[in-house]
């Protein structure tokens, strides 16, 4: 959970944005996941997301329906993804991990049991997309008792008290979604994101990310500007899809460099 | 966050109008239930339990429902008595007839109720998932009578098996949009449904079809469809003065169930009986989720699942579109918990032999659904002896289902 918060902490003490990047575990391989992370930190990612695989992803779009499918008849899961946070902190690499899923198959391997095999495996913080505020007291409780963080998600829907119930988890970080719908759809642009953004900001003492629709360089400097991250996911799952196992780490690290150029490009006149 | 409110007692209203006491609850039924979704879509489930919990404290919206559903959805059903049935089974059995509704099932009580919450709400455009195509069908009528555009979500396979019901929906003027993904089925049917609110959350109301989904959703409509219990309670004391022994219901997502039980679950001496689709046997592909599940979340809300040891949600099987789906109403997980309600499945086969059973004694040719709940009043009737008096709901007509239904019987002859 520190290392999470100290890497936005330090993007922030530069002047730029932290970028995180999401992956499904088991797309294109369960062996082949571990790889893609690491080509990702080593190509200037601050954080991965890794996608627990899910059988009815309802808050997501095609490009993810279509990778958790593939993920799921790879033999990609739950405990899959542990094993690949274990090999990638094997290997030495040190990005943040953030376990990201739907409830279920946490709920069935069982929150306690879930929080402290993922702390043990090198995860810093989970996510779920289908436990939103209110319930996400039965998933908080023991991860903090296992030291891992957990990430809420903010939605342009969400009110003052629910900004505010965010806050008190104090969490690593906070996920805004730039907009009202699922994930890969057409990037809204800054339609009172950046305002929306600023008064979460201003209500939870933690980082705020966006994610949701964030597809090119132009896209994440223009949500860099008003955020402390920037989530990029079906992007980079369409070209894992495109690259195939043997190509995916390479083509995952290019589009990470080329996202990073242009976080890290001096702003404009 | 969950709401409270009083409970509804409209003063003036008789008593089959509204759902009476108990009906707005906290959202929980025991562990199961809660708002499990995209947090983009709480504000929607608030707004729409406060709305509902408002709508239901007013008597004159249960009286405008009331009044609809007397003069378009031909409400009351008969509690029709099987006198061959009875002497076949030996006990006094009763059958509940939502097949004789408009639209061919009980679906309706439900549609009507919620869309008429939507256009207090100000919403303008209605959604839905439909397995068996009957819920879409109930959702395209009470749409076209509201005047409101109606999106339908049907699995690609379901939308096969059930083309009939796919043309009605147009027929009505509803868009029906096919899913191609996963099982193709009603489960995917919800997924895409989801998307589309959480995409469209602003003007649109989701219009769930059964007791499952986010709170307040399994109260809602459950309180929609208690008006089949209500009728029946009053129904069975004028013709046999005294209350029914049992009471037997096909669950899927048990919505009639849920309707039919929820005005006897304080009536300790009244014995449930849901009955789930074996499928092709509960060692084979089925879909019965309280006898074979365990507890999950899915859908908006926590209850049973059929799921593996991962967590994937399992692809159901039922010969019956309708009750082909991995999930349940957390409210009936409550009622198995608690052993309130006793959760039984009958096979495609069983309730192939129960459907033609009805036909040829009663002269009624019920759902593929209702003939799962058919299948088990021998159990029941057992039970209860020759003086026991058994309710079953007759969900729905088996028009929607001679296809499939002829099918299988070629086969096995």
């Amino acid at each position: 959970m520190t290392r999470l918060r100290d890497r936005f902490d330090a993007r922030r003490a530069e002047g730029k944005s932290a970028l995180v990047i999401y992956i499904t575990e088991g797309d294109p391989s369960p062996a082949a996941t571990a790889d893609i992370v690491r080509a990702a930190a080593d190509a200037g990612a601050d954080a991965v997301e890794l996608g627990v695989p899910f059988s009815d992803p309802s808050a997501d779009g095609p490009v993810i329906q279509a990778a958790m499918q593939r993920a799921l008849g790879n033999g990609g899961s739950l405990k899959s993804a542990l094993a690949t946070a274990r090999a990638v902190r094997a290997a030495g690499c040190e990005v943040p991990l953030v376990l990201f899923g739907y409830y279920n198959p946490i709920f069935v391997y069982g929150t306690g049991r879930l929080a402290a095999d993922a702390r043990d495996a090198g995860i810093d913080a989970l996510l779920t997309v289908d436990v939103p505020l209110g319930e996400l007291g039965e998933l908080a409780a023991p991860s903090a008792r296992a030291g891992l963080g957990v990430v809420p998600l903010v939605a342009p829907t969400s009110g003052d008290d629910r900004v505010a119930q965010a806050a008190a988890l104090d969490p690593p970080f906070v996920y805004y979604i730039s907009m009202t719908g699922i994930t890969g759809a057409a990037f809204s642009g800054s339609a009172g994101g950046a305002e929306r953004v600023a008064k979460v900001r201003e209500a939870v003492r933690a980082p705020v990310a966006v994610g949701f629709g964030i597809k090119t360089g132009d896209d994440a400097r223009a949500v860099a500007a008003y955020a402390d991250g920037v989530v990029v996911g079906s992007a980079v799952v369409s070209r894992i899809q495109a690259a195939g196992a043997q190509g995916a780490p390479a083509a995952v690290g290019e589009f990470v460099a080329d996202l990073r150029r242009a976080l890290d490009a001096p702003p404009r006149s | 966050m969950t709401m409270t409110t009083e409970n509804a007692k409209p003063g003036q209203s008789p008593s089959t109008s509204s759902p009476g006491s108990g009906s707005i609850s906290s959202g929980r039924f025991g562990d199961f239930g809660g708002q499990y979704v995209a947090e983009t879509l709480m504000p929607a489930a608030e707004e729409l339990a406060a709305a509902y919990a408002e709508a239901a404290g007013d008597p004159a919206f249960w009286a405008e429902l009331s009044q609809r559903l007397q003069s378009y959805v031909g409400r009351p059903t008969p509690l029709s008595f099987a006198p061959t049935l009875s002497d076949e089974l030996g006990a006094r059995i009763y059958l509940k007839r939502e097949d004789l509704l408009h639209t061919g099932a009980h679906k309706i009580n439900n549609c009507l109720g919620q869309a008429l919450l939507a256009a207090r709400m100000g919403k303008t455009r209605i959604i839905a998932e439909t397995g068996a195509g009957q819920h879409g069908v109930a959702t395209a009528t009470v749409a076209a009578l509201l005047s409101m555009p109606c999106v339908v979500y049907m699995g690609a396979e379901d939308a096969r098996r059930q083309a009939l019901n796919v043309f009605r929906m147009k027929l009505l003027g509803a868009e029906v949009r096919t899913v191609a993904a996963g099982s193709q089925t009603l489960k995917d049917a919800m997924n895409e449904a989801i998307r589309d609110w959480v995409t469209n959350v602003a003007g649109t109301h989701y219009l769930l079809g059964s007791v499952a989904g986010p709170h307040p959703y399994p109260t809602m409509v459950r309180d929609f469809q208690s008006v089949i219990g209500r009728e029946a309670r009053e129904q069975i004391r004028e013709a046999e003065n005294r209350a029914p022994d049992a009471l037997v219901a096909c669950v899927g997502g048990g919505s009639n169930a849920a309707g039919l039980f929820s005005p006897f679950i304080g009536d300790s001496g009244v014995r449930l009986v849901g009955v789930e689709a074996a499928g092709e046997g509960l060692d084979s592909r089925h879909a019965a989720t309280l006898s074979r599940g365990r507890p999950g979340v899915l859908h908006g809300s926590k209850s049973y699942v059929l799921c593996d040891d991962d967590g994937q949600v399992a692809e159901a099987h039922s010969i019956s579109a309708g009750l082909d789906y991995p999930g349940v109403g957390p409210e009936h997980a409550h009622w198995r918990d608690t052993g309130r309600v006793r959760y039984v499945s009958r096979t495609d086969d069983e309730a192939l032999a129960a459907l033609q059973q009805l036909a040829r004694a009663e002269g009624i040719v019920c759902a593929l659904e209702t003939a799962h709940a058919v299948a088990a009043l021998p159990e029941v009737a057992g039970e209860v002896g020759p003086d026991g008096l058994v309710i079953v709901s007759i969900s729905g007509r088996g028009d929607k289902d001679m296809e499939t239904v002829s099918k299988a019987l070629e086969v096995a002859s």
